[in-house]
């Protein structure tokens, strides 16, 4: 079983016997990944009605509800670690949803895109919207609403009093092999990765 | 073609009801699809609603026009699968398709019970039907699947019998009623019981039975079990046979003579005080109330793995409804899996082919282990 780049590296932070919540779980593999070689005991939760028969066929517990107004289902669990994998700029009320899962869990994963990445400023300078493979809308059919770079997103990490931070920064733009980027992370990461903890009360 | 025939299991056994009440004798009038495995693993209990009965898949050797109210979910190759599993309908006691209820004679007074029929609960469905296991040489449910009321027996079940269920599914449905719920069965009491034919209860010695009661009753019940949507879809204004308003109180609308046929109807086919005594088993079903409503706490004794269907325009038992049970499920760290999908059809989803439905069924019946 091998897991997308990014999502190993998400793996690698999850403590072994952890309760995991991955919001927006797609088809399940990082849960099944997480269940069988990590011993986690986790829950994924998935709007679309084909990707929660995909975890159904994994035999995964996965629960149909919408990250912007579905939560309070799990209001009253505590998990080891939440997974928000790539769906955060999807999101309607994004900065609502980030305070809402810091509070389901002790720890919180979130991988966002870089809007920043070279590629995407190449484009807008070209005058056209960035359309590649980790991003493959048009503007006008998008399911991905709020896009920011990732010091924009480090501010707002900041801003919530979110304790913990740690970062994982990965150059995606070639397609069949992605690597960790240490320098130039600003344009040249693709996706990156946090963890971190809610705020201290 | 190959006919379902029914069986029936008699039971001589004092039969403790939650009302305080008691039964020495009572049948249970079941049927059964698929074979039994060598280890008696692969059996599933289906649970019918407020109407239904055991005759749950195939076709009736009894009436061969008879097709089982779930006949597009269960049988061979289907979501739920007869090749793989060993499947059981019973009827529930008090209904009135066969197993003892108020048309029945009672034994005591060799007369039929009807008001002197105890009142029932979920809980004494679940005790009766864990009987017919026992009989039937199964010590563990691999599922217990069931729609509406039949939902609330899956989950009274994996309450009751922790041990003999792995797998309960619950489609549909609800871990109590609302009042709004409550105030539309009151509704179709009243209608039946201020029926002059009613007789408080003893109308079968007359020969009768409260016919436009009964049939108001199930006028009402339909309308929950549709949407506005869906009504408005399949009949919206539309005329029954004529062009313009009758300028009187007769039929003029298409939903009118429907509601009207499915009233007449069903007044045939069911018996008043069994209606009467299935509402009143809805209204009481509460398993959080010994628990002061704390629903995760009535819960803490659950072991099977969950599997909740809703349907977002069932506005009778409401997705809020499953919410509330995934999350008292999830608080105890049990394994639940929830799908909550699209449709037009109301409450009565549940037991209409649609794709998506009956592909999330199959995929979770497949990974059942037996």
């Amino acid at each position: 079983m091998k897991l997308r780049d990014d999502l190993a590296i998400i793996a690698k932070w999850i403590p072994p016997h952890s309760r995991v919540l991955d919001l927006g779980c797609g088809d399940g593999m990082l849960l099944q990944w997480l269940n069988e070689k990590n011993n986690c005991r986790g829950y994924g939760v998935e709007i679309s009605s084909e990707k929660v028969n995909q975890c159904i066929e994994k035999s995964l517990n996965v629960i149909q509800a919408d990250i912007d107004g579905g939560l309070s289902i799990f209001d009253k669990h505590k998990f080891d670690v939440v997974i928000l994998s790539q769906a955060l700029q999807a999101t309607l009320k994004t900065e609502f949803v980030l305070k809402k899962i810091s509070s389901l869990g002790k720890n919180v994963v979130v991988s966002i895109p870089n809007f920043g990445h070279w590629s995407s400023l190449f484009s807008l300078a070209k005058g056209h919207m960035p359309v590649n493979h980790r991003l493959p809308y048009e503007w006008f059919n998008t399911p991905n609403l709020h896009f920011a770079t990732i010091r924009d997103f480090e501010s707002l990490l900041k801003k919530l009093n979110f304790t913990n931070i740690k970062a994982a920064y990965i150059d995606e733009s070639n397609s069949n092999s992605s690597k960790i980027v240490k320098r130039f992370i600003t344009l040249r990461c693709t996706t990156a990765i946090y963890q971190f903890s809610p705020p201290k009360s | 073609m190959k006919f379902v025939e029914e069986k029936i299991a008699e039971f001589s056994l004092a039969f403790q009801l939650k009302s305080g009440s008691y039964f020495n004798n009572f049948q249970l009038v079941y049927e059964t699809y698929g074979e039994l495995n060598s280890d008696h693993s692969n059996a599933i209990l289906i649970c019918h609603a407020l109407n239904a009965s055991h005759h749950v898949a195939g076709i009736s050797k009894k009436n061969k026009k008879d097709v089982g109210w779930w006949d597009n979910m269960i049988g061979p190759d289907k979501p739920i699968d007869t090749n793989k599993f060993f499947i059981i309908g019973i009827n529930n006691l008090g209904s009135c398709f066969g197993s003892t209820g108020p048309a029945s004679i009672d034994p005591e007074t060799q007369k039929q019970y009807g008001s002197s029929f105890p009142v029932l609960t979920v809980e004494d469905w679940v005790n009766s039907q864990a009987l017919l296991a026992d009989r039937l040489g199964i010590k563990k449910f691999a599922a217990v699947v069931g729609g509406s009321l039949g939902g609330m027996q899956a989950l009274q079940w994996s309450i009751s019998f922790p041990d003999r269920i792995d797998h309960a599914v619950i489609i549909a449905s609800t871990a109590r009623l609302t009042a709004q719920n409550i105030a539309f069965n009151e509704i179709a009491r009243r209608a039946i019981i201020t029926d002059p034919l009613f007789f408080g209860g003893d109308y079968y010695s007359k020969n009768t039975y409260p016919k436009v009661g009964l049939s108001i009753a199930r006028m009402l019940a339909h309308i929950t079990y549709l949407s506005q949507d869906g009504m408005t879809q399949r009949f919206g204004r539309s005329l029954q046979s004529k062009e313009t308003y009758s300028f009187s109180y007769e039929i003029d609308f298409q939903i009118e003579s429907y509601l009207r046929y499915q009233g007449e109807k069903f007044s045939h086919s069911f018996d008043a005080n069994s209606y009467l005594l299935i509402t009143r088993v809805l209204d009481y079903f509460d398993p959080a109330e010994n628990y002061d409503g704390n629903l995760t706490k009535a819960l803490s004794c659950v072991s099977a793995k969950c599997f909740l269907v809703s349907f977002t325009s069932d506005w009778r038992f409401p997705p809020s409804h499953s919410h509330e049970l995934v999350s008292a499920l999830l608080e105890n760290e049990l394994d639940v899996s929830y799908a909550e999908l699209n449709s037009v059809s109301g409450h009565d989803s549940f037991l209409l082919k649609d794709f998506e439905y009956h592909q999330i069924i199959r995929s979770y019946f497949n990974k059942i282990k037996v």
